[in-house]
């Protein structure tokens, strides 16, 4: 039987005395495109940022690829290397240009020789259309192209895992558009994801299924068809509707 | 003016300022390395190191060098450890100019954003290769200014060296002073000398200044 590739149980959080994340348990298996909505501030970013060992959590298991990451010994830097994440404010590194931004990790991380490693960041480059920026520095880029880019770094270490956290909402809404598509080819293409975002329609076209949550539990989890139309549960129903507008019959 | 007076000193002046400028060199590129490795120390918040280190910047910032090299070159012998001359200067030097270096750094790593950090890290990079590739560089770039105004201030501070009985630029010119009573051209070389040094240092800073200012990463001005 083929293992879940993500398997998170019982993770439990917290900041002094708030309780972020209380008792998460879900699993994700290969090729899972899984959508995280809810409310600012119901834990989304601190559940991403527990998988990619960024924030350290009190109690519960994370297993990748059955491999307890929360055992003694467990090297998060190779860890790490298999989970990509990619941040809302993109974190291109600003003093290296395209190119050594996507050839950092892999050069240094993974060891890979400089005509390999440049290879590989130029066929990404070129799948994206980017290829001529590759000598640009990050200043030098619209929002768009930058959190393309830092896609693309994240790619380079050919992760098993997708995560990403809020990545179109510091964009204007025209840079949105080619952000979102590359995330959906990628979805296509049959890599895992785990994707925190307030993009309900791209939410719907992109997800296997939705995980809802509210103040650090998950409400519910279901697939994008009966989650957006017939949601399960009232808080549920009642998030949705911050997205949805009624045209109101004018006064006069 | 007594000009053959003044060029008869000048071999006295070139053999000054050939050892106050390798006496500031050696000083200014330890205390660079002794600022470094106490921002970093502070930056990490190595438990017991890290208030040593806040201690150190304390003491070297509040007392005048003068004060410092006293009791180096005064004090010591007194606990048994001998010390010459140059070696009381440089030592003096990088005990007071590692805090001044130890601060430049520090507001040069705080200002590199902590997600930078995160986002080395979430791509598999060790700490330390964060650090050697992603925070130092942006650091550094940012600390060039204060770092620079702070060699600037090492090389001005070697004129107290005089009192440790090490022959620098200014022990001549008081020397001289003091033997034929030609005070101002004794005085008129020693500014000579010392703006002979400055100026090319004050110039390469403000060129370095522009080279790596953080907006222009890429775009060397």
């Amino acid at each position: 039987m083929d293992v879940n590739l993500l398997e998170v149980e019982q993770l439990r959080k917290s900041y002094k005395d708030a309780e972020v994340l209380k008792g998460l348990s879900f699993t994700l298996a290969r090729g899972d495109v899984l959508v995280v909505a809810g409310p600012s501030g119901c834990g989304k970013s601190t559940l991403l940022r527990c998988i990619n060992g960024l924030e350290p959590f009190q109690s519960g298991v994370i297993r990748l690829s059955g491999r307890d990451l929360t055992a003694p010994g467990v090297k998060w830097t190779e860890v790490r290397q298999k989970v990509g994440m990619v941040f809302q404010s993109y974190e291109l590194f600003p003093h290296m240009n395209v190119l050594d931004n996507l050839l950092l990790a892999p050069r240094k991380a993974q060891g890979l020789s400089k005509s390999e490693a440049s290879a590989r960041a130029a066929s990404l480059l070129e799948r994206v259309g980017l290829k001529d920026k590759m000598k640009s520095f990050p200043r030098e880029l619209s929002g768009g192209q930058k959190q393309r880019v830092a896609i693309l770094r994240a790619l380079m270490m050919k992760p098993e895992l997708m995560l990403f956290d809020e990545v179109t909402a510091a964009l204007d809404p025209e840079m949105v558009r080619e952000v979102l598509d590359l995330m959906l080819e990628l979805a296509t293409d049959g890599m895992t994801m785990i994707i925190v975002t307030h993009e309900m329609q791209f939410a719907q076209a992109a997800a296997s299924r939705v995980l809802f949550m509210d103040e650090g539990e998950i409400v519910e989890t279901s697939s994008p068809d009966v989650f957006f139309t017939f949601p399960k549960t009232d808080r549920a129903k009642q998030f949705l509707n911050i997205f949805h507008f009624e045209k109101k019959e004018r006064r006069h | 003016m007594d000009i053959e007076f003044m060029i008869n000193c000048l071999p006295m002046y070139v053999q000054a300022a050939w050892l106050t400028l390798r006496i500031a060199s050696a000083g200014i590129a330890l205390a660079l390395g002794a600022g470094l490795i106490c921002a970093l120390v502070r930056s990490a918040k190595i438990p017991v190191a890290s208030f040593i280190v806040s201690a150190y910047i304390e003491l070297s910032r509040n007392t005048p060098l003068l004060v410092q090299l006293f009791l180096l070159y005064f004090g010591l012998p007194k606990a048994g450890v001998y010390l010459s001359s140059q070696m009381c200067a440089i030592i003096g030097l990088v005990f007071l100019g590692g805090s001044y270096m130890a601060e430049a750094f520090r507001s040069g790593l705080e200002s590199v954003d902590k997600a930078q950090r995160e986002s080395a890290e979430s791509l598999g990079l060790t700490k330390f290769q964060t650090a050697i590739y992603v925070v130092l560089p942006q650091a550094i770039s940012v600390s060039v200014p204060a770092l620079a105004a702070n060699v600037i201030f090492m090389i001005k501070e070697t004129s107290v060296f005089s009192v440790v009985a090490l022959a620098d630029l200014m022990f001549v010119a008081k020397d001289l002073i003091g033997m034929y009573y030609k005070t101002n051209e004794a005085l008129t070389l020693l500014v000579g000398f010392y703006l002979l040094i400055l100026l090319p240092v004050s110039a390469l800073a403000a060129w370095l200044e522009r080279r790596v200012r953080y907006a222009g990463f890429g775009n060397p001005a």
